[in-house]
Parts: structure tokens; C-alpha cells; sequence
């Protein structure tokens, strides 16, 4: 599954000034694996011991993935996975 | 002026003084980094009492590089000792409300609102916005007006019409989003990163939470520069909550004050819980909820600050609690009849969690306990309705005689 997958500012320093990265896959994980093996910097900043950090949200057409399967999360086609800081709000 | 970086509460990365709220490192929230070195207590306590009758008079302590440009300073709002509340709650302790709905914009909200837009202004901006429950919405239009600035002040569109009408009056580009809070919060999140806007609440938030230490600083000034022994605060990013705390910190380190810090209890809605149900869990972070409660300045389900106020209230000694809405309303009316303060449901759960720990003996005999109300009564007019009864007579002297006759007889 083709994903648009959307890059905050904080991280665009890894990716080479990119707001968005194509990568395909059937899961977040999966996904956001597919992110990292082509930006490897990302990995360390947004994960810890394999899972997201604290603040760190990931959103799937704009559902947070922890109200659905975290990062078992299916995508479908025409799906946006949006990263987000959770630092925000209140 | 003591001001020196954003520093990430997590990793210790430092950053210009600039709008950014999010570590490019590990994610983490910025916070702002001041050296108070330089500051003679006796000096700046004297400063504190010829200062502004309002925040502005805390200046030393807050995140500007020259004086605060803002018309509509919020602050010194009024300390108010509650005996017939402690009584009715069958407490021997010395109970003090902050009836922080005395502010311009009649919440706290002010309070961060005046220095986030005090400091876009410093930092040239020209268009300030926010996500906002409602409060935040009142004070941000009202402050952009009063400084003569454009403002984008986007709020669920099912909120009370009260904060509807207290914020659209104020000429600002009023939002209503067809979503809950967490959704606008992440609406403007994105918005963030392609309008070149103040959103004091998100690139601006470091500042902005500044505003909630003073909060603090006015307890202990009008304590007569002591610490209280206990706080009741409500919770809903969070921040407010580690942010009073951080007040009285700094005080205490600097000399101010001295003593053993408070004890601080949260107070959520037993409809949008994620704090006190992560407290109860014992987890180290929140799980967000969908939020379904009448505290809808308190629903907020996905907390920024949830892992520090969880930090704050375990290692205080304290707790957080969660009541329900009923509770909520009976807080209301309890504050209202035994002090004269009529609160808006955030307050109704600050109340509500109090009788609670009332409940559960937890308040000790002499003990000092703050009371954070932090908004107007007149705002969720809802919560009121059908509390109580109102005498309909015809306008003569018979007609009240035999109504108040009536009403004496039910009653004995």
C-alpha cells in the first residue's frame, strides 16, 4: 500500500528539508519502518526501544493510532499517516 | 532579565528564544531556562510590592527581554478565606479560595494569554491564534483586540454559547471546528507549521505557561509570603498544575518563601480522566479518552503535560481525583452558598475533588489548603438550571403571605 506519510518542521532536518516522504506498507510499523530505512536519523528521535517515545502522536487520516491498534494500525489506500509533537494544547 | 534558552524537559537540548515548543532531538516540550543567580531576594521582594497591581508585578520571574507591552494586565486577583465551606465539609483546616474568575477575561486563561501575546509582540508577530475549550478563546480575542492584533481562535463547535458570544464580540476570526478539542489541537498543530502565527498554546506554549506560575507567586504573596500546605488544582493539559508547582519552586530556591513544598491534588472530570485514571493506574503516561463530561473547559483527552502532572501530584504526596457531573454541579452550588462565588464547572470539580478528600479524611486539623477556581460561573450557565426553585406570585402582599405561609409549612 502506497502511503503519503507527513513530516513535521522538528524533523525535516532528517529527511532533507522534506514535509512529506512516499513509502508503502500495510501497518504504521510498517510504515514508519519504511520511513526510517530511508531517513535512518528518525528512528532514534521519534522511537525508544521499539516503541514511539511519549510525545510523539501519530495520526492515520486523522485518528490518533491509540484509540485504534497503536502501530498494528492497518492503512488503507489513500490513507495519510500525519507525526505530530504531543506537546501542544491546554 | 533573568531569561536564558528553551530547554526540552526531557533530553536537556537548549534553543534560541525563539517560537518553538518541540525538541528537534527527541520530541520533547520546551520550557523556558532562566538563570535567577543574579537576583537579591530582599531587592526583588521590595521591586514585587512597588510593582503593577497585577502580574506584571512578577516580571523578574517571567520570560521577557524588556518590559511586557499589554493594556489589559490580568492578576492580583482575590485570596479569599472560606470558613462555612470548611465547615459544611466538616473540616478543621484553614481552607483559601483563588478566585482567578476575577480577571478581565473572568478565567485564568488571562494570566498566559497576557504574557504570550506580550511576548509575540516582542518577538514581531503580528496575527496570534489558538486552539482553545473556551476560555482560552475569550482571553485570546480579547487580548489581540485590546493589543491591536489579528486573531484566528479556533474552539469546538459544540461549545457553551456563552463562550461562543465572549469571544466573537471581541472581532476575532472565530473557528468552530466540527470535532473535539483534541482534534482542533491537532488541526492547529498542523496550522502551526504553515501560518506564520503566534498560536499561544502551540509554537508559543513555552511562554505562555509562564503565565500560570504566577498563580503561585500571588498565593504566597498574599499568604503573607508563606506556602500553603496543600493545593486543590484542576487538570486538564496539565499545565497549570506543574506550573504552580514550578512558582513556589522557584520562590523557595530563591529564599522568598521557605518550607516544605505543598501537597498538590489534581481535580479531573470523571468524563475526561485520563490524569487521574493513569494516578489510579499507577501508569508513568496517559491514555487519551474521548471526552463526554459538562467540564468542558477540562476536556482535553490526550493532556500535553499528563506524564508531569502525574510526576507532580506522586512525588507531592498528593493525588488526583475525578468526580462526576452531578458532583461537579454540587460542587457549584456548594462554593456558590457557602462563599458567594459562583463558579463555571471546572470549578464545580475542583470543589467536588475537596469534598472528596473531606470525604476520605485526608485534609488534617490546621491544615492551609488552596483552592484554584479558575473560571466565571456565568460561562456555563447550563450547570445551573433546574437547581433550584423559583417563587411565581401575583404582585400583591396576599400572594406572598400565602406562598412563604405554604413554602414554611413544607418545610416543618
Amino acid at each position: 500500500m502506497a502511503v503519503t506519510v507527513k513530516i513535521p518542521t522538528q524533523l525535516r532536518a532528517a529527511t532533507g528539508g522534506d514535509a512529506e516522504v512516499e513509502v508503502s506498507g500495510s501497518t504504521v510499523g510498517e510504515v514508519l519502518d519504511a520511513v526510517f530505512d530511508a531517513h535512518g536519523d528518525l528512528r532514534e528521535r521519534i522511537t525508544q526501544d521499539g516503541d514511539l517515545r511519549r510525545f510523539v502522536n501519530v495520526y492515520v487520516s486523522g485518528e490518533d493510532i491509540r484509540f485504534q491498534q497503536g502501530l498494528d494500525t492497518t492503512i488503507d489506500e489513500g490513507d495519510e499517516v500525519t507525526i505530530l509533537p504531543a506537546v501542544a494544547g491546554g | 532579565m533573568s531569561v536564558e534558552s528553551l530547554k526540552c524537559k526531557e533530553c536537556g537540548e537548549t534553543y534560541e528564544l525563539g517560537a518553538g515548543y518541540a525538541c528537534e532531538r527527541c520530541f520533547g516540550p520546551l520550557e523556558v531556562a532562566y538563570d535567577f543567580s543574579g537576583l537579591d531576594p530582599a531587592e526583588v521582594k521590595r521591586r514585587i510590592q512597588a510593582g503593577s497591581q497585577g502580574i506584571w508585578r512578577y516580571v523578574d520571574f517571567l520570560p521577557f527581554s524588556g518590559p511586557p507591552r499589554d493594556p489589559l494586565e490580568p492578576g492580583l486577583t482575590p485570596l479569599v478565606r472560606a470558613d462555612r465551606l470548611a465547615e459544611r465539609l466538616g473540616l478543621d483546616a484553614e481552607i483559601w479560595i483563588k478566585n482567578d474568575a476575577a480577571n478581565p477575561t473572568h478565567s485564568f486563561k488571562d494570566r498566559v494569554v497576557a504574557v504570550a501575546v506580550a511576548k509575540a509582540r516582542e518577538l514581531g508577530f503580528e496575527t496570534v491564534a489558538c486552539a482553545s475549550t473556551g476560555n482560552l478563546a475569550n482571553a485570546v480575542a480579547a487580548h489581540a483586540a485590546a493589543a491591536g492584533l489579528e486573531s484566528y481562535v479556533l474552539v469546538p463547535a459544540n461549545l457553551e454559547e456563552q463562550k461562543l458570544l465572549a469571544t466573537g464580540i471581541y472581532g476575532t476570526n472565530l473557528v468552530g471546528v466540527r470535532g473535539n478539542y483534541d482534534a482542533v489541537n491537532r488541526l492547529c498543530t498542523e496550522l502551526a507549521e504553515t501560518r506564520p502565527w503566534a498560536f499561544v498554546n502551540v509554537n508559543l506554549r513555552p511562554y505562555y505557561a509562564e503565565g500560570s506560575k504566577t498563580l503561585a507567586y500571588e498565593t504566597a504573596e498574599q499568604l503573607g509570603w508563606e506556602l500553603p500546605d496543600r493545593v486543590v488544582c484542576p487538570i486538564a493539559s496539565g499545565s497549570l498544575f506543574t506550573k504552580v508547582a514550578r512558582g513556589f519552586q522557584e520562590w523557595t530556591d530563591l529564599g522568598l518563601i521557605s518550607g516544605s513544598q505543598p501537597v498538590f491534588n489534581g481535580a479531573q472530570a470523571l468524563g475526561c480522566s485520563p490524569v487521574a485514571t493513569a494516578f489510579a493506574e499507577g501508569w508513568d503516561v496517559c491514555k487519551p479518552q474521548k471526552p463526554e463530561t459538562i467540564a468542558k473547559s477540562l476536556a482535553i483527552g490526550d493532556p500535553a503535560d499528563g506524564p508531569y502532572a502525574l510526576e507532580q501530584a506522586r512525588r507531592s504526596g498528593g493525588a488526583v481525583d475525578s468526580v462526576d457531573d452531578d458532583e461537579i454541579r454540587a460542587g457549584i452550588r456548594l462554593l456558590a452558598e457557602t462563599t458567594g462565588i459562583f463558579t463555571e464547572t471546572a470549578g464545580g470539580v475542583t470543589v467536588g475533588v475537596l469534598a472528596k478528600l473531606a470525604q476520605r479524611g485526608e485534609i488534617g486539623a490546621g491544615e492551609r489548603v488552596v483552592l484554584y477556581i479558575t473560571g466565571e460561573g456565568l460561562k456555563t450557565l447550563d450547570a445551573a438550571r433546574d437547581s433550584f426553585h423559583m417563587h411565581e406570585i401575583d404582585p400583591d402582599l396576599e400572594s406572598f403571605e400565602s406562598e412563604f405561609e405554604t413554602t414554611q409549612e413544607v418545610v416543618a
